[in-house]
């Protein structure tokens, strides 16, 4: 890869008491790649979108934003820098609107409007997910799939140099994953900087350029998915011993 | 600004004005000793609602600040001219609520409560300390020439100023920001919102008017001594009444503002000893029974009958 990296992972622990949640890992992101990071229930994905975003600060090692040193920083910080986020479960703003929140992620961080500008910014993000039009209408008349792509719209709305997904594909249908998938894709056809955590094997095979492969907190594989999805480690740590 | 936002501006400066004429009616002894509570009660719990509206953190802290106020008054009276004193009450009153905020906001809710009760109790036995060891005197004498009238136009201008800077910081990025950590601490953090800077930036516009309010009222004791600047009584009415007409509408605490302070007026002449217990049970009564206020009800029975509009509609 010749593209610059925007985001480097460098020997990230996170110890939680005496459980190790993230073991030393490493990778770095590309400009305009999408990344999946995978791994069974419980190997450390959630944990380390959590030290990506913030949320959460490493034990050890460092994160590189761009040139910049970002672990240890708030969320605050590492919003401004560019990075944006969803949620492993939903979160919306109860009392507001549809497209206040999405003005939310438009007006602190990585991008700062308000206004007219913001209104209409906000508006744009909304039709970008397929939601144009339900802007002035409650949270509580959204479907799982809208609520979804409402949290998606908040993300984007920052204009994000790195969007991460938690799972964001999570709990849809068949018909909706189908929408979702699409429009995760239309994202990386933009040029996006995407990592997402994701179970969907269909969505990692057509949407990742290059796989992170985690089980009990270490990193076991990395590659395209073709290759980390025939790998006899990591077939080993979703399926057990007797299918190697 | 929309024509419905100017109409009310312009209803609101026109009730403003009238208020204003109050002190000159006649025989107006009955009506203006209702006035004068009720005006203070609105300013201190419209503030009050400001900060702890979005946040929900209950605040006791508003008789430390009004005491602070008080005291700065009936101190600095003999070197300082009257209006500079209300300034410096805003100012000490701001710097606490800083530094208070800057320790306590990052707690849970809980702590903070706690916290904020025992703030009024720490202020207080310092000022007893300080005046027990170097003044020699307990209380302080607050003479001068203000008479109720004036207490009560600076108060009519302080809830202008409240009702005012309420309804900029609504418009205001940091409304949306409280509004966004109201919802959701988490999300407001990783959109990018300094949350504990805008909760202490309310904290801090609560406190200086409660300290400033303190500064109006301190002539009106004559005679101040800390167990009457720093009563706990005056942190738990405030809260009542903010929470009675509800704390996420500007103009919500004023509706509980006036019928708690007319019947409180009335109850405390009845039963004076028995005003502490009352007050429990109204805390029960409003916090079981009408936990988003009088405005809250108003709005739920609004939106109620229209979504039953819209079935016959649909």
């Amino acid at each position: 890869m010749d593209k610059p990296v925007v985001l480097e992972v460098r020997d990230v622990t996170k110890r939680f008491g005496g459980l190790v949640a993230v073991n030393g890992v490493s990778f770095n992101v590309h400009e305009h790649e999408v990344l999946g990071l995978i791994g069974p229930n419980g190997s450390g994905k959630t944990t380390m979108m959590n030290l990506i975003s913030g949320a959460l600060a490493p034990s050890d090692g460092d994160i590189f934003i761009g040139e910049e040193l970002m672990s240890g920083r708030s969320p605050r910080h590492i919003a401004r820098a560019g990075v944006a986020r969803t949620f492993q479960l939903v979160r919306l703003l109860p009392t507001l609107t549809v497209l206040e929140n999405v003005m939310a992620g438009a007006v602190f961080g990585h991008k700062r409007l308000w206004g007219r500008a913001l209104r209409v910014h906000a508006q744009r993000q909304l039709e970008r997910v397929g939601l144009g039009g339900t802007g002035d209408a409650p949270l509580s008349t959204l479907t799982y799939i809208d609520q979804k792509r409402v949290e998606l719209a908040r993300a984007l709305a920052s204009n994000p140099t790195i969007l991460l997904l938690d799972e964001w594909l999570a709990g849809l249908n068949p018909t909706e994953l189908r929408t979702g998938i699409e429009l995760v894709a239309s994202l990386r056809q933009e040029g996006k900087t995407i990592i997402l955590v994701e179970h969907v094997m269909d969505a990692i095979r057509s949407l990742c350029d290059r796989c992170v492969v985690m089980s009990s907190g270490t990193k076991i594989a990395e590659g395209t998915p073709a290759e980390v999805l025939s790998d006899k480690e990591v077939i080993q740590a979703y399926l057990g011993d007797d299918h190697v | 600004m929309s024509r419905r936002e100017l109409l009310v501006a312009v209803l609101v400066c026109v009730a403003f004005a009238l208020l204003a004429f109050l002190p000159v009616l006649p025989n107006n002894d009955m009506l203006m000793a209702l006035a004068v509570p009720i005006a203070m009660y609105t300013v201190l719990a419209t503030s009050w609602a400001l900060f702890s509206g979005p946040t929900r953190y209950i605040s006791l802290a508003t008789a430390a600040f009004y005491g602070i106020g008080a005291y700065t008054v009936a101190i600095g009276l003999e070197s300082l001219p009257y209006p500079v004193l209300l300034i410096v009450a805003a100012i000490l009153g701001g710097v606490v609520a800083a530094l208070v905020g800057a320790a306590t906001l990052r707690l849970s809710g809980v702590y903070f409560v706690i916290f904020t009760l025992g703030l009024a109790e720490l202020v207080r036995q310092v000022v007893t300390w300080f005046q027990n060891n170097f003044t020699g005197t307990r209380g302080s004498y607050v003479f001068t020439d203000i008479t109720e009238a004036h207490i009560y136009w600076q108060l009519l201008a302080l809830a202008f100023v409240v009702f005012l800077i309420g309804w900029l910081i609504g418009r205001s990025r940091l409304g949306f920001a409280m509004r966004i950590i109201g919802d959701d601490e988490l999300v407001a953090r990783h959109v990018g919102i300094h949350t504990a800077g805008a909760k202490i930036a309310l904290f801090i516009v609560s406190g200086a008017f409660a300290a400033v309010i303190g500064g109006v009222m301190a002539p009106r004791f004559v005679y101040i001594e800390p167990a009457i600047a720093f009563s706990p009584q005056l942190s738990f009415m405030v809260v009542i009444m903010a929470l009675l007409g509800g704390v996420h509408r500007l103009w919500g605490p004023l509706v509980g503002v006036i019928p708690f302070t007319i019947a409180w007026e009335l109850i405390a002449a009845q039963f004076p000893s028995q005003t502490v217990l009352l007050m429990g049970f109204a805390f029960l009564i409003i916090v079981f029974f009408i936990p988003n206020g009088v405005v809250g009800l108003i709005e739920n029975a609004f939106q109620r009958t229209r979504n039953r509009g819209g079935r016959e509609h649909g």
